[in-house]
């Protein structure tokens, strides 16, 4: 699968797709595909501080746990409740309906450590 | 000791269909192909199939094999029928568990199934008591091991061979031909199903798998992996060596007291009296997680607010809607049924309870 081209990558399979100080967050396809059947996600509470690069949570497999990380610092102001219910939702859109959290405060202009599309695409594919 | 993980006689097959591989008792094995859950589904209600090639098969023979693994084990051997199977422990002198096994009496010899990572522990065990006049072969490199496992297992063997498969009661074995394959077939399982356990020769093995795929379609066959296969067993509450059961858990902790057979002489027979009459061991208890957070082996377990012991194992279970089920060995007050105890899970503690296992029973 391509990677969307209209937000940023870590090496640990998270996406953050920024949009002023605004950012979404989700596990790539590559992650939910590596872990297999996802059937627990843990989230941070809304109004929770993440630093970057920190553990924000976990998503679980039938047979393995992940830590989630932040990909930028943020204060949570939504998480998604149809994955908490349906955690099979991040196994079938990752990128799309999958999205974990949503946060406020965002250094748009702070992309340390992030890689784009591109070389995402290929740490993907050196694995 | 680090050495390169063996491909079993069909790992090509495996990488064919996309299975995700993982090193897994010395061999490279598949743990998924493609979903866990999707195969779970089909053991539990058409048919899984399996390579278990990783398994030790160890073949003994000569009038001496009865008795001497009797003085091994915890279960009977000498009263075993012709084509028996029987589940059995080989103990250590405290009575913990060198290796739980299958033993299967068959025409003329006696088949040991071992776990994998326990293929040398084992090996060492009989080498160094085998009597005079037993013959001992490891021939695990030369003979695969496939699995047909679910509600659709049998009608589906059936098609492929000429024994009546009806006449072969569950823990028993016949000397058959599968597809034209000499075989030892075997009413045997590892996931709480109806199923058969096929020994092939490695060099026969490929042609085998590739036949059951093709003929296993209208039954609505999958393979499954290990993945799979760790869940299946979990559910029907059978032990995992290294998790339930190990040297230092012995069969009485592991809930196993009807494979223990005292009225015969064999290893650490007076640990596990000690331990009988004593009754204050820990034991394993099955716990049903309340939450949506799944119980993972290690876990803290603890019981009004004091510890109680620690998940050995543990996931969500299909099979009960998709709740949480773990295993725990815990303090003796700790493990009986309706007993509310609290799992630790990331600094937190997530309510549980004790009920009596298997977690999940075949419909009849």
């Amino acid at each position: 699968m391509a990677q969307p081209s209209d937000r940023f990558y870590t090496k640990e399979h998270e996406w953050v797709k920024i949009d002023g100080k605004n950012a979404i967050v989700g596990i790539t396809d590559y992650a939910q595909s590596s872990l297999g059947d996802i059937v627990y996600v843990e989230l941070p509470k809304p109004g929770a501080a993440l630093e970057r690069s920190k553990p924000i949570g976990v998503v679980e497999s039938v047979k393995a746990v992940s830590d989630i990380y932040a990909p930028v610092a943020g204060t949570v102001t939504e998480i998604n409740a149809a994955v908490e219910d349906d955690p099979a939702k991040v196994n079938g859109d990752p990128f799309g309906d999958g999205w974990l959290v949503k946060l406020s405060g965002v250094d748009a202009a702070d992309t340390t450590g992030l890689l784009d599309a591109a070389a995402y695409e290929e740490l993907v594919k050196s694995l | 000791m680090l050495t390169k993980p063996r491909e079993t006689a069909l790992y090509q097959a495996h990488l064919r269909l996309g299975a995700k591989m993982s090193p897994f008792g010395g061999f490279l094995m598949p743990i998924v192909y493609s979903s866990i859950l999707e195969e779970h589904d089909a053991v539990r209600h058409a048919v899984g199939l399996f390579d278990l090639s990783h398994m030790a098969q160890f073949v003994a023979s000569g009038d001496a094999v009865a008795a001497w693994l009797d003085g091994l084990s915890a279960n009977e051997v000498a009263s075993m029928r012709p084509n028996q199977a029987r589940y059995n422990i080989f103990t250590n002198t405290a009575g913990g568990a060198h290796d739980d096994v299958i033993v299967y009496r068959l025409d003329g010899r006696w088949l040991i199934v071992a776990n994998a990572a326990n293929t040398a522990k084992v090996w060492e065990l009989l080498r160094s008591s085998q009597p005079p006049g037993v013959r001992l072969e490891d021939r695990t490199a030369h003979s695969a091991l496939l699995a047909l496992q679910g509600p659709k297992a049998v009608a589906l063997l059936q098609t492929l061979v000429d024994a009546n498969l009806s006449k072969i009661r569950y823990y028993y074995a016949a000397d058959a031909a599968v597809a034209g394959v000499r075989a030892e077939i075997a009413r045997t399982g590892y996931t709480g199903e109806d199923g058969f356990e096929v020994f092939v020769p490695a060099s026969a093995a490929m042609q085998l798998w590739e036949r059951l795929l093709v003929d296993g379609r209208p039954f609505g066959l999958r393979p499954a992996g290990l993945g799979a296969r760790d869940v299946l067993r979990l559910e029907a509450g059978m032990p995992l060596y290294g998790h339930e059961l190990d040297e230092d858990i012995t069969p009485l902790q592991a809930g196993l007291q009807w494979v223990v057979k005292f009225d015969k002489q064999f290893t650490g027979k007076a640990a596990l009296e000690a331990q009988r009459t004593e009754d204050s061991y820990d034991r394993i208890a099955g716990l049903v997680m309340e939450g949506k957070a799944p119980a993972r082996a290690g876990y803290a377990v603890r019981m009004d607010g004091e510890p109680a012991g620690e998940i050995r194992s543990g996931s969500p279970a299909p099979a009960l809607g998709g709740k949480n089920v773990a295993t725990a060995l815990v303090r003796k007050a700790a493990a009986t049924p309706g007993t509310r105890l609290e799992v630790e899970i990331r600094g937190k503690y997530h309510p549980a309870t004790v009920v009596p296992m298997p977690f999940y029973k075949r419909p009849k």
